[in-house]
This record gives structure tokens, C-alpha cells and sequence, in this order.
């Protein structure tokens, strides 16, 4: 199969070009990490009050790096307003409440993400069908500009790594002349296509089960969804980038004006990818966007602990754009050859 | 495979324009089996538009290539066309055995074949040695012969080479143009374009390609004798002033 001949060769050249593979294998890990300091500088105890919950639970809180301190709900009410803790719990007949002071949103965040990964370590004692409240003392959930900040952010890196990657492997391809070279054989443009797909495909699944597994058992860090839909989520997210940057490599006359398209292609999906509060117009902009999708659909799984219905839209819209830019590529590729 | 009949390549009133630039003005070509047929021209004048379009990767404004019963473009045809670009469309991150293994992977061929055929390329093209080295790595002349292996790899009927002997040393030119006799005997087409005009004594049939029109056609001798020309040089220039044809 001519496809499988040509994702084979993308895979030798990859594994002979140890300075791209370490890029795109491990550059993400390493801005995680940074993303990861920044975002914990002063965690090592968020402390939260606990007005009444489960053993279990309150030991959850304790092992995510959380210091609870038990007390009553007036006494939690006016601790939380001279600012000494950030949130506290209650938990009574397996319905949370959450007193929160949302006005330091980062801080906010993570006593927020303390009490979910808490609740996902005591499952038993939480009943699913009863919808936990969160009660503002300050602040509102508007002001958790920064609560996607993480995972929006691997969205974006990985599309952007991708992205570069692909592109420039096929803008080679053009320059070189090897892509006409192809085209003399009897090969089909759908099979050149496709063969970029498998090549790069498992090139990012493999991507994606590495950072799966260090965000999630190295890092430890805003995970409370499923391993296995992180690592879906990530490979359509690759899928889309990929097929946009060979799409995209057409119009570039050389790998300097493919750098070109950074900010024109990268740098805006970054403002509309949920990481800024935008006015509501500028933030239907960002539906538009790859990154955008992405960085719902993690937010969603990995912060919110959310299954795969909850993001079968993202997914869809993904799988969609990877779509469209697949058969765009098919298409483009007459200007070479009409057949 | 579904034979194509017979490999004449015939190429019937083709024009090319990029925008206002016409490239050819109306190209007709009629290209043997069994023989060298040589385009010869200076560099620009469009032998590269005509090679092209003949292996079916650009497309002509106007007029046809057949080869065989086959107008191009035609995705059986191409089983049966090698192809060897003024470029070295090679992988450098590759050898060049996987680089040859990969080009014959696109003509479906079977691994113990392919295998074989590799090595007899590579033994032709002198170049047995070098196939575990990355082509990145290789000279000129090495990837001239490199991309020349990968056009003869899988044994075609039709041979176009877009200027195949550049950078290559005179006594493997001299191996390079033997092979392709050899090819040329056994019944191939084969389709070369130079700007080197002592090789172009070499051909069969040759035309001359000035401005995206051909000034003459014929063998190398009628070409100079009609030019009344003593050699290939004298007789293109003569060709060129008079603009007219043979």
C-alpha cells in the first residue's frame, strides 16, 4: 500500500532527524513543566476549610496538596473574609457546597481543582446525581480567567509544534521537488494525503500517550478526566494542526515564509483560545479556531473531570476541520498534477 | 499491469503560458521507441515545461501528449514512464538504498524485486558503495546518478531525463550514455534534454529548442548539414539567427 510506503519514509526521516523529533516529543513537556512552576509557585498548601465531609475526602484534599483545617460554617464564612483561606466544604448527604473568594481567581482555581481531584478520590461518598454548588462570597466564576490556563496552553503548543512540523516536512517535499517526484509515479493524491496522515498520525500518538502519562503521573497535576479521552482529544488536535500546515505549506514559497504564517495563523489562536476574557463578539471569533475546540475539550475532561459526551462537540468539530483541510490537501495537490 | 501499447510518445500542437509568459509556442514532437531521441537547448527555453508535461505533472494550455494510445496525464501510464527531474528530488535524511527502496515502493513493487533491483542499478551507476550513506552527504554527481537509479529502478518502457549527465564526470558520462544505448537497443524510448551540445551528437534524433519553439529536428548530422554547420555549436547559432526551421 502506497500510503503506508509513504508514512514509513516520514517516520525514517523523523528518526534520522533527532533535534525535530526531540521537539516535538519533548518541547511540549518541557513548557508544561515551566507552565506547571508558574502556575504552582506558592502551593505547597492551599489551605481550605472543611465544615463537614468524609474522612476520605478530607484526605483527598490533604494528598493534592491542600491543608484542611476543620471548622465551623460561621467560623469558614469569616476566615474566608479576612482572606486566611480561599474555600471551604461542605458535604452533607453527598451534595457539595463550596464557599469560595473568587476574587483571586489562580488561587481560586486550584483550591477549586483540590476539591475536584479530593471528590474523584472519594467517589463513594459523592452522589452523581446531585449538582455541587458553588456559592461566590467574592468574585464570581467570571473572574476564572486563568482556570483553562494550563490545558489551554497544551492545546496550543501541540497545535503550534505540529503545525510547524508537518508544514515544513511538506513544504521540503515541494521544494525539493520530491512531491512532484512522487507524482510521477502512479500514485494517487488521496494516497499522498493519506500517507501523511498515518506518518504524522503516529508520530502524535505516540506524542500524545507521553504527555498523557506526564501530566497526569509526573506532574499530577489539573487531571481529574479520563487518561484515555485526553489522549483522543490530543490526537485529533494533532490531526487538525497537521492537515492546516501542509495545507498551508502550499502558499509558502520556502520554510522562512511558512515562519511567516506564525503570527499570522498561531498568535491569533492564542487570544481566542479561552486563556483571555474577550467581549462576547470577539470570543464567538475563537469558534472559528482549531485551538479553541482543543482547549475546551481539555479544560472540560481534564479540569472538570468531564466524559466523552461531554465533549463529542468538540470532537466532532475537530474531526471536522481535520476533515475539510484532508480533502483541501487532495485538492490542492491538482495544481501539481491534474490527475 | 495492463501493457500500454507500444511507447510512441507523440506530442501534438502544445502550448504553455505561466501568465503572459509563453513558455511553448506550439511543440510537435513525434519520439520513437528503440531510439535516443535529445532535446537540446539553452537553459529557459522551456525543455523542462516540455518534459513535464510530458510525464503528466504539469498541464499544457493546449494540445496533447499520447504515449502509447495514452493522453496524459494517465495514472497507468506512469508504470510504465521513469522520470528523472533537473533537481535531485532525494531525501537527505535518507540513504540511498531507503531513498531507492521508497521510490520503488511507489511503483508497487514486490520486496525480493526490488531488492534485486536496487542492487543493479546502484552496480550500473557506480554507486554500490555509497548506498548506506545518507544522500545528504553525497556529492553533485552522486545524487545526479542517485535520482538516474531511482528513474531506471523499476524498469520502464519510457525514459525522461531532464538533463541527466550534469555534474557527472566524463568517463561515467561516457558509462551513463552506453547504459542508455543499451536501454535504447533493447527497445525503450528514451528522451533526454541537454544543453551540452556534444552530447547531443550522441542522440538519434535531436531537436533543437530555442524560445519555446523548435528551429530543427532530425539527426544529428541532417541538423548540421542543413545548418551547413561543422559542428552542433555553429549549427545552433545559425539556427537561432535565422529563426527558421530545417
Amino acid at each position: 500500500m502506497i500510503a503506508l510506503a509513504i508514512a514509513k519514509r516520514i517516520l525514517l526521516q523523523l528518526r534520522y532527524d533527532h533535534r525535530t523529533l526531540a521537539l516535538i516529543l519533548f518541547a511540549p513537556l518541557l513548557i508544561l513543566t515551566l507552565i506547571y512552576f508558574i502556575l504552582n509557585s506558592d502551593t505547597q498548601d492551599i489551605p481550605i476549610g472543611v465544615i463537614n465531609a468524609p474522612l476520605n475526602f478530607v484526605e483527598g484534599i490533604y494528598e493534592n496538596n491542600g491543608r484542611p483545617l476543620y471548622m465551623r460554617e460561621d467560623e469558614a464564612i469569616a476566615a474566608i473574609e479576612k482572606g486566611e483561606i480561599t474555600a471551604a466544604v461542605r458535604i452533607d448527604n453527598g451534595k457539595t457546597t463550596v464557599y469560595l473568594d473568587g476574587s483571586d481567581s489562580l488561587t481560586a482555581t486550584k483550591a477549586q481543582a483540590i476539591l475536584r481531584s479530593a471528590a474523584v478520590s472519594s467517589p463513594a461518598t459523592l452522589r452523581p446525581d446531585l449538582a455541587g454548588e458553588t456559592v461566590y462570597l467574592y468574585g464570581s466564576a467570571d473572574l476564572e480567567q486563568f482556570d483553562n490556563f494550563g490545558s489551554a496552553m497544551i492545546g496550543l503548543i501541540l497545535f503550534f509544534l505540529v503545525f510547524l512540523i508537518a508544514g515544513i516536512n511538506m513544504l521540503g517535499e515541494r521544494t525539493t521537488g520530491t512531491l512532484t517526484r512522487m507524482l510521477t509515479a502512479p500514485v494517487k493524491r488521496w494516497e499522498i494525503v493519506l500517507g501523511y496522515t498515518l506518518g504524522f498520525g503516529m508520530l502524535t500518538l505516540v506524542q500524545a500517550v507521553i504527555l498523557s502519562v506526564y501530566i497526569i503521573y509526573v506532574l499530577h497535576l489539573f487531571m481529574v478526566g479520563s487518561l484515555w479521552l485526553v489522549m483522543l482529544i490530543i490526537l485529533l488536535s494533532s490531526l487538525s494542526a497537521m492537515t492546516m500546515g501542509m495545507l498551508l505549506s502550499a502558499a509558502a514559497n520556502g520554510e522562512f515564509q511558512f515562519v511567516q504564517f506564525i503570527p499570522i495563523v498561531i498568535i491569533p489562536q492564542m487570544f481566542f483560545s479561552g486563556i483571555f476574557q474577550l467581549s462576547e463578539g470577539w470570543d464567538m471569533a475563537g469558534y472559528c479556531m482549531p485551538v479553541r475546540y482543543i482547549a475546551d475539550a481539555l479544560t472540560e475532561v481534564m479540569l472538570r473531570g468531564g466524559g466523552i459526551a461531554d465533549v463529542k462537540l468538540e470532537l466532532a468539530v475537530l474531526a471536522g476541520f481535520s476533515l475539510v483541510f484532508l480533502l483541501l490537501n487532495v485538492r490542492l495537490l491538482k495544481k501539481q498534477r491534474a490527475l | 499491469m495492463p501493457e500500454i501499447s507500444g511507447s510512441h510518445i507523440a506530442i501534438r500542437g502544445i502550448h504553455k503560458s505561466f501568465g503572459s509568459l509563453e513558455a511553448l509556442k506550439g511543440i510537435d514532437m513525434d519520439i520513437r521507441p528503440g531510439i535516443i531521441y535529445g532535446l537540446l537547448g539553452p537553459s529557459g527555453c522551456g525543455k523542462t515545461t516540455l518534459i513535464n508535461i510530458m510525464a503528466g505533472i504539469l498541464d499544457a494550455s493546449a494540445g496533447e501528449v499520447r504515449i502509447g494510445d495514452k493522453k496524459m496525464p494517465y495514472l497507468e501510464a506512469m508504470n510504465h514512464i521513469g522520470y528523472m527531474a533537473q533537481s535531485d528530488a532525494l531525501y537527505r535524511l535518507l540513504s540511498g538504498r531507503e531513498n531507492l527502496r521508497f521510490f520503488g515502493r511507489l511503483y508497487r513493487m514486490k520486496r525480493p524485486l526490488l531488492e534485486e533491483r536496487i542492487a543493479q542499478v546502484a552496480g550500473l551507476l557506480e554507486l554500490s558503495d555509497a548506498l548506506d550513506r545518507r544522500t545528504g552527504e553525497y556529492s553533485g554527481g552522486m545524487k545526479r546518478r542517485l535520482s538516474l537509479a531511482a528513474a531506471l529502478l523499476h524498469d520502464p518502457d519510457v525514459l525522461l531525463l531532464d538533463e541527466p549527465t550534469v555534474g557527472i564526470d566524463p568517463l561515467l558520462r561516457q558509462s551513463i550514455w552506453e547504459e542508455l544505448r543499451r536501454l535504447a537497443d533493447m527497445g525503450k524510448n528514451i528522451f533526454v534534454t541537454t544543453h551540452v551540445m556534444d552530447e547531443a551528437e550522441r542522440c538519434d534524433e535531436l531537436s533543437l529548442m530555442r524560445a519555446g519553439r523548435l528551429v530543427a529536428c532530425g539527426t544529428p548530422e541532417n541538423v548540421k548539414r542543413n545548418a551547413q554547420a561543422k559542428d552542433m555549436n555553429e549549427a545552433f547559432i545559425r539556427y537561432s539567427k535565422g529563426g527558421g526551421d530545417a
